[in-house]
């Protein structure tokens, strides 16, 4: 059996689960209950200064987007940091670390953009015994009206200047959870680096609006007829994070930082997935509050058992081993043909992959009157939007045109090497061939 | 007190409570979580075979789509103006040899789109309110005959008021509807329904309803196409096949059983046999036997003549007399019915001709019921074509201003294909009209 014992920064933790500082972390009961449970850490909701706490709205906080079924595919929630004073959330916060060594347990900060703010809560926070903190410069909502939240992490240097604060006043792990309403991650991500943080976290919710209520003319959730944006979360930002991750893994200045992945992580697959792009290890609200927190038995059979399967030991045998795989566009094989192809024992006949391709792409399937559907080689590009629509998983799948066949689209020969773009006849940029 | 055991033919075998749970919804309506559940199944195919499937050709999916986007009185719309008795289809259709047969989802995981209850969801958001959708086109001062308020008669008459035309119906009995009204099974059509949809129907306005009045009575076709300008005939099958054998007379009309049934106030008061023996294989014979069961017949025998597979009932039909304790004898025809006992004789296929075996099988027989199908009336000049008025085209009879459609032409006998076979025929008689 895989071991999915994780050290992350050094803080260890059974598995690589950990609840995202959210409203499943918000207090003792929660947390404690998320621990019999089986999560492997919690990030606890995040903390603010001392004195009077924020207040939230006392009206809705979510809104959502659902598929078949009502099948909740995006969350977006107007709730501010934590509405607890903040000694009662230490006193909770030093009891459930001290009953639940073995779990990790992180507090989640945000203050104010002055080195004072940092100052005084750090070492109250040292004194819990917490394991770590993670800086929210996420919070896209409420807190960056206040000059904090995602108002600092749209700014790299802010970013930089109060990690470095954090390093100097705090001697455990500092994780510096990203937003990701900005237009590239990377820069966020190496201003985190240079400010000495010891990993980043991402991502944290999209700004968004769900939905409007066509009765009243208001963004949904309506508080007595307003509405403002929120956060997006659940599984439908899933690709955005991913992409997000990948780039920090990718790129020279942040390479080899280490990376909480966040954002969408609703199955075992999903955590894989982030780990297979470089993230240590997950973390997790959605899929909690959409599901209660029993998911994580899921999540941790299903990674167990795939681990098995491919025969990876421990989590940190596959961090990061999707990475190299990930390229930019240029890059890719020009020479690597593919059609799709229809298996008529497993097709049901709806069609949909006729009218994807007919009235939207390349007019490369055909029907017979009997709803027999082919694929004509001579028109298909390969573009697997037939595939994306077909409701049945496997019916439609893209098949490589061996070398030395001719692709009769083009009427050409597939070549065995490889070439892309930066090297093609019709790119202006490609380094022309002698006369 | 009378009670399933008591011997003979005798009313009151149940009780009130067990007649009103076994005469209740056979398929109960989908509330709205469910409809969104199952409507969510839906792939909206391209050129969706359940369109194809359904005789008038509803756009299934799209209205299946309206209902998962909220709008279920949007989606009894697009039910409704290619089937105006969307809410009796929705019930009686054999779905499962029509639209739900041709799903992709049969064939994917032998579980179709449960169509026919979405569209009863649908119609029924619209008609609790009877709401009419609908509304006529300018008069065109055409006047237009209507023979039988049947399904058939009705679909055109609203198709024609919908024209512009002045639509007068005539019909024998004193209740609208035909076997909507008469014919149907109890348990499909609950709580008068089928009166409440004609009343809804004729919300459309220009509709005139004459009743009592029968062609080949005290009306003649020459003197309907002398008054109007043209004339449909939807007449249905009025006659019945008898059985030839000793005893016949012995022996009762299924569908005077089932109308009796339908029009009783209360089903208690219904006498019905201790055993009970249903002679034919079809519809009407299965509703027959599976009613006769719920009034509280202790044995009711289907007893049919050739194999399972060739019966008209759908295998649907089948194992819902099955599951209601109908006991179904296949290959076995009448030979005669004497003294409470009807005596059976096992058939064989020999060179493609029915035989008897000579093996008998004699069941006791409070009352049998004979169901071998319905026959037309015959009516003065009209051509015939296998026994019912010829037609070519949409509905066109021989006699020209004349056209006929459900039941009494050719074609499967469905309240459905009624529907269609009236709205087609309005469609090509407002045609013709707006040419002249
Ligand atoms: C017992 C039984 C159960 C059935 N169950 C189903 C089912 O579950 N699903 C399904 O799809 N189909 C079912 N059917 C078939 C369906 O009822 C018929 O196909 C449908 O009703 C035909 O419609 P129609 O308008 O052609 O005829 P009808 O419904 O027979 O209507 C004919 C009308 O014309 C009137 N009429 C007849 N002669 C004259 C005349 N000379 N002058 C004036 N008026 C006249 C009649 O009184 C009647 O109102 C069943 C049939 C029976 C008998
Ligand atoms: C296959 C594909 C190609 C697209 N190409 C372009 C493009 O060339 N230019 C552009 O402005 N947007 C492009 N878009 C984005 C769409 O115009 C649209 O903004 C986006 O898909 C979001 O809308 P939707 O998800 O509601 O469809 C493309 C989208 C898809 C799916
Ligand atoms: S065949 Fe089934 S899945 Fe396809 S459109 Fe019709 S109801 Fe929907």
């Amino acid at each position: 059996m895989a071991d999915l014992t994780t050290n992350f920064l050094g803080i260890s933790s059974p598995n690589p689960f950990w609840l995202a500082s959210a409203p499943p972390t918000d207090k003792e009961y929660n947390v404690r209950r998320a621990f019999e449970a089986g999560w492997g850490g919690v990030v606890w909701k995040t903390l603010g200064e001392e004195g009077l706490p924020v207040v939230n709205v006392n009206g809705p906080r979510y809104g959502a987007i659902y598929g078949a079924d009502r099948r909740l595919l995006g969350l977006n929630n107007i709730e501010l940091i934590t509405d607890r004073p903040l000694e009662v959330n230490l006193e909770e916060m030093a009891r459930v670390k001290a009953d639940y060594p073995d779990r990790a347990l992180i507090a989640s900060i945000m203050v104010p953009c002055e080195e004072a703010a940092w100052k005084a809560i750090l070492p109250r926070v040292a004194e819990t015994g917490a394991d770590g903190i993670e800086l929210n410069f996420g919070c896209p909502h409420g807190m960056s009206e206040r000059g904090m939240g995602s108002a600092v992490g749209q700014v790299p240097e802010y970013i930089e200047m109060v990690t470095r604060w954090c390093k100097q006043n705090y001697d455990r792990p500092v994780i510096v959870k990203l937003t990701p309403n900005i237009t590239d991650i990377r820069k966020p991500a190496t201003a985190a680096r240079n400010g000495g943080a010891d990993a980043v976290s991402l991502i944290n919710t999209i700004n968004s609006i769900t939905s409007i209520d066509l009765d009243n003319f208001a963004p949904e959730p309506t508080i007595d007829g307003k509405g403002s944006h929120g956060g997006y979360c659940g599984p439908a930002v899933k690709p955005i994070a991913l992409s997000m991750v990948s780039e920090i893994a990718r790129n020279p200045e942040t390479r080899g930082l280490p990376i909480s992945g966040i954002g969408g992580v609703t199955t075992w697959r999903d955590a894989a997935e982030f780990i297979a792009l470089g993230a240590g290890n997950v973390q997790v609200c959605t899929a909690a509050m959409t599901y209660g927190f029993k998911i994580v038995e899921e999540m941790k059979r299903g990674l167990s058992e795939w681990m098995d399967e491919k025969g990876f030991a421990r989590v940190e045998d596959f961090v990061g081993m999707a990475v190299p795989n990930v390229t930019d566009w240029q890059y890719l094989n020009l020479n690597y043909v593919t059609k799709a192809r229809i298996d008529q024992e497993a097709c049901i006949k709806c069609g949909r992959c006729y009218a994807a391709c007919e009235d939207t792409s390349h007019q490369a399937i055909a029907m017979t009157p009997d709803r027999t559907f082919e694929v004509i080689d001579a028109e298909c590009v390969a573009c697997n939007l037939c595939v994306d629509v077909c409701p049945v998983e496997n019916c439609i799948s893209m098949e490589r045109l061996a070398a030395g066949a001719v692709d009769p689209r083009t009427g050409r020969v597939v070549q065995e090497d490889y070439a892309n773009w930066t090297t093609h006849p019709n790119n202006p940029m490609a380094p022309q061939a002698a006369e | 007190m009378t009670h399933p055991l008591t011997p003979g033919v005798a009313a009151g075998r149940l009780t009130t409570e067990e007649i009103e749970a076994n005469f209740a919804d056979l398929h109960p309506p989908l509330d709205q979580h469910e409809a969104h559940v199952a409507a969510d199944r839906c792939y909206f195919c391209h050129d969706a075979p359940c369109i194809t499937a359904c005789p008038t050709d509803i756009d299934i999916p799209l209205f299946i789509r309206q209902i998962s986007t909220g709008q279920p009185e949007a989606a009894a719309r697009t039910i409704l103006e290619q089937n105006i008795l969307g809410g009796m289809c929705a019930r009686v259709c054999p779905t499962e040899t029509l639209c739900e047969q041709a799903c992709v989802r049969e064939m994917a995981e032998g579980k179709p789109v449960e169509i026919g209850r979405l569209q009863r969801f649908a119609t029924d958001a619209m008609m609790t309110r009877q709401g009419h959708p609908f509304v006529r086109a300018a008069a065109t001062g055409k006047h237009v005959a209507v023979v039988g308020a049947g399904p058939a008669g009705l679909a055109c008459a609203h198709r024609l008021a919908m024209k512009g035309h002045k639509v007068t119906i005539y019909e024998a009995k004193e209740k609208p509807g035909g076997l909507n009204e008469y014919g149907l099974a109890a348990y499909k059509t609950t709580d008068d329904f089928a009166a409440r949809e004609v009343d809804w129907l004729l919300g459309i306005g220009g509709i005139e309803i004459a009743y009592g009045r029968m062609l080949g009575g005290d009306l003649s076709l020459d003197a309907l196409r002398e008054g109007h300008d043209a004339v449909f005939l939807g007449i249905g099958l009025g006659a019945v096949n008898a059985l030839e054998m000793p005893g016949d007379a012995e022996a009762a009309n299924a569908v005077d059983f089932i109308a009796a049934l339908r029009q009783a106030g209360d089903l208690r008061a219904l006498p019905v046999g201790r055993n009970v023996v249903v002679i034919g294989g079809g519809m009407t014979a299965v509703d027959a036997a599976v009613q006769a069961r719920l009034l509280g017949a202790e044995n009711v025998t289907l007893a049919y003549r050739r194999d399972r597979d060739r019966m008209g009932a759908s295998k649907f039909e089948q194992d819902l007399a099955a599951s209601k304790g109908v006991r179904i004898i296949s290959n076995v025809m009448p030979v005669a019915l004497e003294d409470g006992t009807m005596v059976l004789e096992y058939t064989a296929d020999v060179d493609g001709r029915l035989q008897g075996t000579g093996e008998r099988i004699e069941l006791p027989a409070d009352q049998v019921l004979r169901a071998i199908g319905q026959m037309l009336v015959p009516l003065g000049d009209l051509g015939l074509e296998r026994g019912k008025i010829a037609v070519a085209g949409a509905g066109r009879s021989g006699i020209a201003g004349v056209w006929a459609g459900g039941d009494c032409t050719p074609g499967e006998d469905l309240t459905v294909v009624a529907v269609a076979e009236g709205r087609d025929a309005a469609e090509d008689i407002h045609a013709a009209l707006m040419q002249a």
